[in-house]
């Protein structure tokens, strides 16, 4: 875009990615702002006290769970892996269009995604912690979970290196860690922004302790920049392997319906096809209660839908390969699961995945209905729910009917996994309730680098001459 | 050096209001000959760093020192624990089993690297700094906001109080101020 306001006679066709009439001041007060009220809204503290009562779920049938073991779950062999995996798996997909926003497209200098990075971020950071719960609780003893890293122990023994169950503990650890740094440098400028506009004291202790110290200088932002970019070319490769590394959970077993190929590249388009469908799930009725129409704009939904567009075709050539493969590969098993997912006893859960994640978000090549915010919203949810099914008919439907016909068994879930399961959303809204009210969820500083204001001109030497007169100094500090 | 005396001086700042007028007056101060020169903004401006004289930053040295080490690390922790300290016979499968060892190796790599560039950062920065003298120039809390600063530190063999105030204030600053040590 810089370059194209450059050339004289070109008018860039799109809209632009924040609405007109912002200066630096009021964009900083239009984001501060929100943080600084002096009271809660009706409807934040109500959204926050239906999420918390999720949480607390949580809370009791983790306390029971570890109390009783995960016999209280509904997992049972043959189906060993069943909700807990199902939605660690979701909630990692989901956490992915965090990074992608955030690093993949300020790689692509896709400068619109510079008011959803943060947000998209925190989302990331809370769906990871999400995650994280399910395998160490389906350990069935997580007070011994940290036998999973590699440490000197009197035991003699190390983990297993050759299993992508311990690649999986690398790389989701990895990924929670890089994006909390990445995040949290990102906050930093924005920190000291809320430092130097605070009123009380105790915000200004608060925010000036996390900004460090934070003062703009040029040579900071130089490195600052440097690092972040950086950050940036990390998390992309980081994040494309976090998923591949999750579906070599299932692609290095031997169960028909796992075994294959196209795993990796299905489940990373699968999961930012998931994390969009998050990002506009939650980012379409913030910009509405918060009046953030001018900096999340109809071009950011726009494009959102369409990289779901995009991604739900790709994911939608996965199935289609996993179809073809089954035939091509005239393995009687592999052939015997794709009838069994297709018309077997949970059969309707692959017609509804179909549903959700294939023909709905056809809508969205109509322009009209990615101009429709409700119906946006719809097809996201219809995302959200088509893939947490996904994960279900490859992870349940592959185990309960494997090679013997002697150990096959259907899968029931207790009132345990869904209260766990619901009690995630729970927390997770939880959090991000507490995010958008205490943190400033918009960048400042990366939007006020989109005004036009904040390019440097050149040739200034005539107005910059003589606008002083006689060497006196206006006021300094105003 | 006796602050009973006379306070000493940090340096003289001065005020714009535009990325423009500061990068012009950057440019102006650098090549009047000051070197020690900070430039506050409230946004990244890529040629304010450039006017003052700052053109390289060693970030990617310390995300590749990072990188390296955490890649090797990853490699000979898999090594070591996998084939020399307990080494486990699988139906006769190589110890030393590379491709299996990918993963692990990678996303210690890019661990390793991610710290590099965040304490690069941190420690090249100076930071963590609650503390510092520019805070003392009124109205330095618009920095965060929506003001330009040009900060021409005592320290600077060309610096010389007076004349370099009337100095900043002939390059259109809006305001120039000492600020105290």
């Amino acid at each position: 875009m810089a370059e194209a306001t450059k050339n004289k006679g070109y008018v860039d066709p799109r809209p632009p990615v924040i609405g007109p009439g912002y200066d630096f001041n009021s964009l900083t007060n239009k984001i501060a702002d929100i943080v600084f009220m002096r009271h809660f809204q009706k409807g934040w503290l109500f959204g926050l006290a239906v999420a918390f009562l999720g949480a607390l779920m949580l809370f009791n049938t983790i306390g029971y769970l570890v109390l009783k073991g995960v016999g209280i779950w509904g997992n049972s062999v043959p189906v060993g892996w069943a909700f807990d995996i199902i939605n660690f798996v979701w909630w990692i997909g989901i956490g992915h269009a965090g990074t992608l926003i955030s690093a993949v497209l300020l790689l692509l200098r896709q400068s619109w995604r510079n008011s959803i990075n943060r947000f998209a971020e925190a989302m990331t950071l809370f769906a990871v912690a999400c995650a994280g719960l399910f395998p160490a609780l389906h350990t069935g003893r997580p007070w011994v979970d940290y036998w999973l890293f590699p440490y000197p122990n009197t035991m003699g023994m190390w983990p297993n290196f050759r299993s992508p169950l311990m690649w999986d503990v690398f790389a989701v650890s990895t990924y929670a860690t890089v994006s909390a740094l990445f995040w949290y440098i990102g906050l930093i400028p924005d920190l000291a922004t809320m430092r130097d506009s605070a009123k009380e004291k105790w915000q200004r202790m608060i925010f000036g302790m996390l900004a460090m110290g934070w003062r703009g200088d040029a040579r900071h932002w130089h490195r600052y920049e440097s690092a972040y970019l950086l950050l940036a070319g990390l998390s992309t490769p980081l994040v494309l392997s976090v998923h591949s590394i999750v579906s070599f959970d299932f692609a290095v077993g031997i169960i028909p319906g796992w075994h294959t190929t196209v795993f990796p590249p299905y489940f990373v388009a699968g999961a930012i096809y998931a994390g969009f469908a998050m990002v506009l799930t939650i980012g379409i009725p913030v910009r509405k209660f918060y009046h953030l129409e001018d900096l999340i704009t109809m071009r950011h939904i726009r494009n959102m839908s369409k990289v779901m567009l995009a991604t739900g075709l790709i994911v939608g050539y996965g199935y289609l390969m996993e179809l073809f493969i089954s035939w091509y590969s005239g393995n009687t098993y592999e052939m015997f699961m794709m009838k069994n997912r297709m018309f077997g006893p949970y059969g309707y859960m692959y017609w509804l995945l179909i549903l959700c994640n294939i023909i709905v978000p056809q809508v969205l090549w109509i322009k009209k209905y990615r101009e429709n915010l409700k119906i946006v919203f719809l097809v996201s949810m219809f995302i959200n729910v088509g893939m947490w099914l996904e994960r279900f008919v490859i992870i349940v439907m592959s185990l309960n009917r494997d090679f013997l016909p002697s150990s096959w068994r259907m899968y029931k879930p207790t009132v345990f996994d869904f209260s766990m399961f619901f009690g995630t959303i729970g927390f997770f809204l939880t959090l991000m309730f507490l995010f958008i009210r205490f943190v400033p969820m918009i960048p400042i500083f990366e939007m006020k680098a989109l005004l036009p204001q904040s390019k440097v001109e050149e040739k200034r030497e005539e107005a910059v001459e003589g606008s002083l007169p006689g060497g006196v100094a206006p006021q300094f500090g105003d | 050096m006796n602050k009973q005396e006379e306070p000493t001086i940090y340096g003289v700042m001065a005020r714009f209001d535009t990325p423009t007028e500061i990068v012009h007056a950057a440019k102006q101060v650098h090549a009047a000959g000051y070197r020690q020169v900070n430039a506050y903004s409230p946004f990244p401006i890529e040629e304010l760093s450039e006017a003052i004289g700052f053109h390289k930053d060693r970030i990617s040295l310390t995300v590749l020192a990072g990188g390296l080490s955490g890649a090797i690390g990853g490699f000979l922790l898999q090594y070591w624990t996998s084939a020399i300290d307990y080494p486990i016979n699988v139906g006769g499968r190589p110890l030393l089993s590379l491709p299996s060892f990918v993963p692990i190796i990678f996303e210690s790599g890019i661990l390793l690297a991610a710290f590099g560039a965040v304490i690069g950062m941190i420690v090249m920065n100076g930071l963590p700094r609650p503390y510092h003298p520019v805070f003392n120039a009124p109205g330095f809390g618009r920095a965060s906001r929506d003001r330009f600063f040009l900060c021409i530190k005592s320290t600077d063999p060309k610096f010389d109080g007076p004349a370099t105030h009337e100095f900043l204030i002939g390059l259109g600053a809006k305001g120039v101020t000492d600020v105290e040590e």
